[in-house]
């Protein structure tokens, strides 16, 4: 749906490819468009490199979307071990293309990704746009922040990340060509090493949310059960200068489920249009 | 070739099939009855001391979350039968390698078991099923590593004698490890690993000299990897393993007559029929191979090797060696065979007993076995020479 809202869009083509050796990994950072820099990090399912996305932020502005190490043509080296160590890997990126003003936008462990640049770093960045965030826990030892989406069957997984199952680009694989079944499948493999345990988030992470000085605006489904939608509200009154923002009828992934009213939100905000 | 008694301590009063879909993790404990269960552990724990006093050895495994295994911790009844078994080999198959909280906790433990058991302790590591992942939380890539990882740091623990030695490695940090009491058995107990389709972990169970077990595998999946494991060390200039470096575990009964022995079989293996679990569980991201997981996210794996032999039915299970049942001469016939197949194996680990059989029908069927099938079998198979890794043999040049 997304795609098709935005095969409209015009004339987007992927300008460049590249791959940088950073530490010890090789990034592979897709490039487009032309104007100030968007920093554009990508889900757990990667729906963001799917779609048009890119394409709609490439008509505004330079869009980096580096793939997250395992994902791609991106590696995941035995050194990297969690998002603390992704997120360094990144700020070299950015200093590699010697970026500043940076807008991001971040979806899901993407946001989380975000949170962690700006805390180490907040020079670079201008502006955050946070879709469906995951990376903080702010409830009790006992409450479940993160609803575990290794331990129920899929379609109760799909039902808590999509208030339509429907709209869940990955509900059937089973066209998949084998070779993308395993890339696919080495993609999971690499959210799971990095992410089983903390479960999706770093627990050092709140104490240091003060250092995200930049605007910041949390967008969030209100149908999401994989969060609550209390979660993005916690983490917007956590932040200096965060506004939160529900989206009706959709799940984790509203820029998936509903492109529309997010793209309305998302653009005016990296615009950094008056009321936001 | 030696034998093992086996029991899994399954809880067999289960819910209808349509009240539950997993045995394992989501099994509320309000299916199980506190007052049935004393007694299932005592009678089961009988089961044992029965098996020392007919010469057979006992080992004992655990599992979490399960009602298939009502043993979370398998160093309680190995405890246990340390001091209510007087000769039987123990054997623990396993702990828990991957998973444990703290490695060094394992090897006191061990240690104690050992000494108490006036070294009769044969020591086994496992991965771990998938299922298990759930109850510890460990991270599912990181299984095979922690498992050896684990398996060496505990071995040095043993066998280090001169006070503390350090240890910060990728999973586990300890800074002063100084294991007491030291192992009866020295330089220290045999170890066991198990094991599925991979060729690499077999091979470094037995050059490193422990024992590589697989529990009711397909006699040609068996072969492929007993005689795999010959040729890859013959191929890379190691002396040939012994028999006793490798073990077997089918479901095993014995009776007077073919139909008894069908009977009883039916009973253990009950183990097989309700072994129920969900998919998502069988197959956590970084555990199975990432080919199998690629099935599972593309809807093409669903129920996995053990969906697959519950289907099958009895007559596959005989054909395949996976269960072994009938008269004592028969029985002993059929391991003979076995045996030929796989190219040769010393330990037979026998499942006895499972479900709701009692005790009475295990005493029958063990004892047959006891008395009528391994005084058969006693001296198949060849033994190591010694304790410890294989040599390498020594290269002759041909002029």
């Amino acid at each position: 749906m997304l795609g098709d809202m935005l095969q409209t869009a015009g004339a987007y083509r992927v300008a460049d490819t590249d791959i940088l050796k950073i530490q010890q990994a090789r990034i592979e950072v897709q490039r487009a468009g032309k104007g100030a820099p968007l920093l554009f990090l990508h889900s757990e399912d990667g729906y963001e490199l799917e779609g048009g996305l890119i394409g709609h932020f490439a008509q505004k502005y330079e869009v980096f979307a580096p793939r997250l190490p395992g994902f791609g043509k991106s590696t995941l080296p035995e050194s990297i071990r969690s998002m603390d160590d992704i997120a360094y890997l990144w700020l070299d990126l950015i200093d590699r293309y010697g970026l500043k003003g940076v807008r991001v936008a971040g979806f899901s462990i993407g946001a989380w990704l975000a949170l962690e640049l700006a805390t180490k770093n907040p020079d670079p960045f201008d502006r955050l746009l946070l879709s469906g965030p995951l990376g903080l826990k702010f409830g009790g030892a006992y409450d479940r922040d993160i609803e575990d989406i290794y331990f129920h069957p899929t379609d109760r997984v799909r039902a808590m990340r999509f208030h339509d199952p429907a709209a869940d680009p990955h509900a059937d694989l089973s066209g998949l060509s084998k070779r993308r079944a395993l890339a696919y499948a080495k993609e999971r493999e690499a959210v799971a090493k990095l992410f089983w345990d903390p479960y999706f988030h770093n627990p050092s992470l709140t104490h240091r949310l003060n250092r995200v000085r930049m605007e910041t605006l949390v967008v969030a489904g209100r149908e999401d059960g994989l969060t609550k939608p209390v979660y993005g509200r916690s983490l917007a009154r956590k932040l200096p200068r965060a506004k939160f923002t529900g989206i009706l009828n959709a799940g984790h992934f509203p820029h998936v489920e509903r492109p529309a009213p997010f793209l309305k939100k998302a653009d005016a905000f990296l615009a950094g249009r008056k009321g936001f | 070739m030696d034998f093992y008694h086996f029991s899994e301590f399954a809880w067999p009063h289960l819910p209808s099939d349509d009240q539950f879909t997993s045995m394992r993790l989501n099994l509320p404990s309000s299916v199980y009855d506190p007052k049935k269960g004393a007694d299932l552990y005592n009678m089961i724990l009988d089961q044992y001391v029965l098996a020392d006093e007919l010469g057979i050895n006992c080992m004992v495994n655990e599992h979490h979350q399960t009602a298939t295994c009502l043993n979370p911790s398998g160093v309680v009844p190995l405890a246990i039968i340390a001091r209510q078994t007087k000769n039987a080999r123990i054997l623990i198959l396993g702990n828990p390698a991957a998973n444990l909280a703290d490695p060094i906790r394992c090897a006191e433990e061990m240690a104690m078991i050992d000494n108490i058991s006036y070294g009769r302790l044969e020591c086994g590591f496992v991965r771990g099923v998938p299922y298990e992942l759930f109850a510890s939380n460990r991270n599912p890539t990181e299984t095979s590593e922690r498992l050896w990882d684990t398996i060496e740091l505990i071995i040095k623990a043993w066998m280090t004698h001169n006070g503390p030695f350090n240890y910060e490695g990728k999973w586990i940090h300890k800074r002063q490890v100084n294991v007491w009491p030291r192992p009866y058995q020295q330089p220290h107990p045999p170890v066991w690993t198990t094991g599925g389709s991979d060729l690499v972990h077999a091979c470094r169970t037995v050059t490193k000299g422990h024992t590589f077990a697989m529990f009711l595998t397909p006699a040609d999946r068996l072969a492929k990897m007993f005689k795999g494991v010959r040729a890859w060390c013959k191929d890379n200039g190691y002396e040939k393993p012994a028999d006793d470096k490798f073990a077997f575990m089918p479901l095993v009964a014995v009776g007077e007559t073919e139909k008894e022995a069908r009977e009883v079989v039916e009973q253990v293996f009950w183990y097989v029929t309700n072994n129920k679990a969900e998919p998502q569980h069988r197959a956590p991201p970084g555990y199975v191979e990432t080919s199998l997981y690629a099935d599972f996210l593309t809807g093409k794996f669903t129920g996995g090797r053990t969906d697959a032999i519950r289907t099958q039915g009895m007559e596959y299970f005989r054909e395949n060696h996976v269960a072994i049942y009938g008269t004592p001469d028969n029985v002993a016939s059929q391991i003979r065979a076995l045996y030929g197949k796989v190219g040769g194996f010393g330990h037979l680990i026998a499942m006895f007993h499972s479900g709701d059989m009692d005790f009475g029908t295990v005493e029958k069927s063990m004892s047959l076995f006891a008395k009528k099938v391994a005084p058969q079998l006693r001296d198949l198979g060849t033994l190591s020479k010694r304790f410890g890794p294989l040599r390498k043999r020594r290269s002759i040049k041909v002029a």
